[in-house]
């Protein structure tokens, strides 16, 4: 039994390492200062994903502003307050949310704002990225918050707290660190999301940051060189999806290293 | 989200009594606490059946009783803990000088600044030592500046006999503290923002022989400020802290008594019986 586990476990974790290795040994040659510092330039003249970077930054940032606020607030509701019914069914279609493929929110979003809008924008990617994260967020805010010992929230209640600020001073806080977690797994999450921003955010040659403007991303950048026949853009697509893979890491250090338990 | 405590219980008033015939539970009218007959439900359960009873300012009262007798279930009667438990129900009067607190329209927030809690298992909230001590403090607006509130939390810390231990440690976790500290800390919490009466609910059952000491000394000494109502499972700890005990068996009480008299020579058999450990 214990070395059939470890079999599996060597092997699960063997083949993620495969894979990084592969990429890093894949991206490595493209990847430059000047790959990192330019945006993209006709295919033989070099250019970089500059302008990708920011675009998967921004769209990040943006999905994170919309859907972690929701995503925590459902949480919240749904552990404190969701018992009865409608809690129930609340609960049964956040699992469904989850479940929603999503090149589907992708063109829904395309559907209610890229088309009365008449344009691509950076907005409708955020938006399609964060109803991507609010199942997510919602879900393990929920199953953390469940774990704050009851004795806690009669402690706050027999001080005269009242009930909101039993949740918000020391219900939440006192799950923080794996609210965090959830949410840092909804960023790796829809940080590596493709589809739903062919039809929203659209990707884009040149840098900008307007939000109401079409967004390059990584990933779009990585899909358009990977489906390319130059082998110079095949190559390009590598490095940028160690730098991607890099990104997604130090997100989760940082998150880790912001929120590791104070108290 | 509302702004204050959910309250779902609900309450049935007693019938009046008629003014002509003598009431024999309002005898003392120095009582901080007088409880008349007091029936309580979890859903179809009745854990306490018409309790009367009334404790006096500034004592230590004990409550004895096998498990599930309902002395714990009747202490948090007193600042309405059990209305956040789903589908219990108080009938009767809890009445806290004079006033009843499950009359509607009491503010349950009050009550408990009021009456303070200390529970079995301690419960510092995973912050601070001086966070931990300010949070009644903050929560209610109990102090003007920063100075005050270093202040109030001191004579707190002091109060529950454990500032010498912590001064030096206010900014670390309350969770870094031993188990003893731990439920001294919850006490300072508790007196931090100056209740009346202090509820306490086998504050010691989960410490060690020299914590509970300490607990104890300190109950004794807390008894100059306030009225403090203990539950204990622990005879002998009743005997050592408290002034009054009340016996409690299957939801009733059977007895209250001067503690001394309660463990010499009680009035009930059911008493000298569960005292002298024939049962339960």
């Amino acid at each position: 039994m214990t070395s059939l586990t470890a079999f599996c476990t060597v092997a699960a974790i063997g083949i993620l390492l495969i894979i990084l290795a592969y990429i890093a040994m894949q991206g490595i040659g493209a990847l430059s200062l000047n790959f990192l510092m330019n945006d993209p330039r006709p295919v033989g003249e070099g250019g970089g994903i500059r302008n990708a970077i920011l675009g998967t930054v921004m769209l990040l940032v943006l999905s994170s502003l919309i859907g972690m606020p929701f995503g925590i607030a459902v949480g919240v509701y749904l552990s404190e307050f969701g018992t009865g019914r409608f809690g129930s069914v609340v609960r049964f279609l956040v699992d469904t949310l989850t479940g929603i493929p999503s090149i589907v929110t992708g063109v829904f979003v395309y559907t209610i704002v890229v088309v009365p809008l008449k344009h691509f924008s950076a907005l409708a990617g955020g938006l399609a990225l964060a109803l991507i994260m609010i199942p997510i967020v919602a879900r393990t805010t929920e199953e953390m918050i469940k774990l704050v010992p009851h004795s806690l929230r009669e402690g706050a209640l027999a001080l005269g707290a009242p009930q909101w600020r039993v949740t918000l001073g020391v219900v939440v806080p006192a799950a923080a660190s794996g609210i965090a977690t959830g949410a840092m797994l909804a960023i790796a999450r829809i940080s590596g999301e493709t589809a739903p921003l062919l039809f929203t955010a659209f990707g884009s040659r040149f840098f900008s940051y307007y939000l109401d403007q079409p967004i390059a991303s990584l990933t779009v950048q990585i899909y358009n060189y990977a489906i390319s026949p130059y082998d110079e853009w095949h190559a390009q697509a590598w490095a940028a999806t160690l730098v991607l893979m890099t990104l997604i890491l130090s997100i989760n250090i940082a998150v880790r290293f912001l929120t590791r338990r104070k108290f | 989200m509302s702004t204050t405590a959910p309250t779902i219980s609900t309450r049935v008033k007693v019938p009046e009594r008629d003014p002509g015939t003598p009431d024999p539970s309002r005898t003392g009218d120095a009582a901080k606490i007088a409880v008349r007959d007091l029936d309580f439900y979890y859903g179809k359960s009745q854990a306490l059946h018409g309790v009367s009873l009334q404790i006096p300012e500034r004592i230590v009262m004990a409550f004895i009783g096998p498990s599930g007798c309902g002395k714990s279930t009747f202490l948090r009667t007193l600042n309405r803990m059990n209305d956040v438990i789903a589908g219990t129900r108080v009938v009767g009067e809890v009445l806290m000088d004079g006033v009843d607190v499950y009359q509607p329209g009491t503010d349950v927030v009050e009550l408990r600044r009021k009456v303070g809690m200390v529970f079995q298992k301690s419960n510092p909230f995973p912050k601070s030592i001086f966070d931990n001590v300010a949070y009644g403090l903050r929560i209610n607006r109990l102090t003007a500046t920063k100075g005050e509130l270093a202040e109030r939390v001191e004579q707190a810390l002091k109060d529950a006999a454990l500032w010498n231990e912590v001064k030096d440690r206010l900014k670390t976790s309350a969770l870094s503290l031993s188990g003893g500290q731990q439920q001294r800390l919850c006490i300072a919490r508790a007196l931090a923002i100056r209740p009346e009466v202090v509820l306490m609910d086998e504050p010691a059952s989960a410490l060690d022989p020299v914590a509970t000491h300490k607990i104890e000394e300190l109950i004794v000494e807390l008894k100059k400020q306030y009225t403090i109502v203990i539950v204990t499972h622990n005879m002998q700890q009743a005997a050592r802290v408290s002034d009054t005990t009340a016996f409690f068996l299957l939801g009733k009480l059977i007895e209250v008594n001067s503690t001394e008299k309660m463990f010499t020579n009680p009035n009930e058999k059911l008493t000298e019986d569960y005292i002298t450990g024939r049962f339960g």
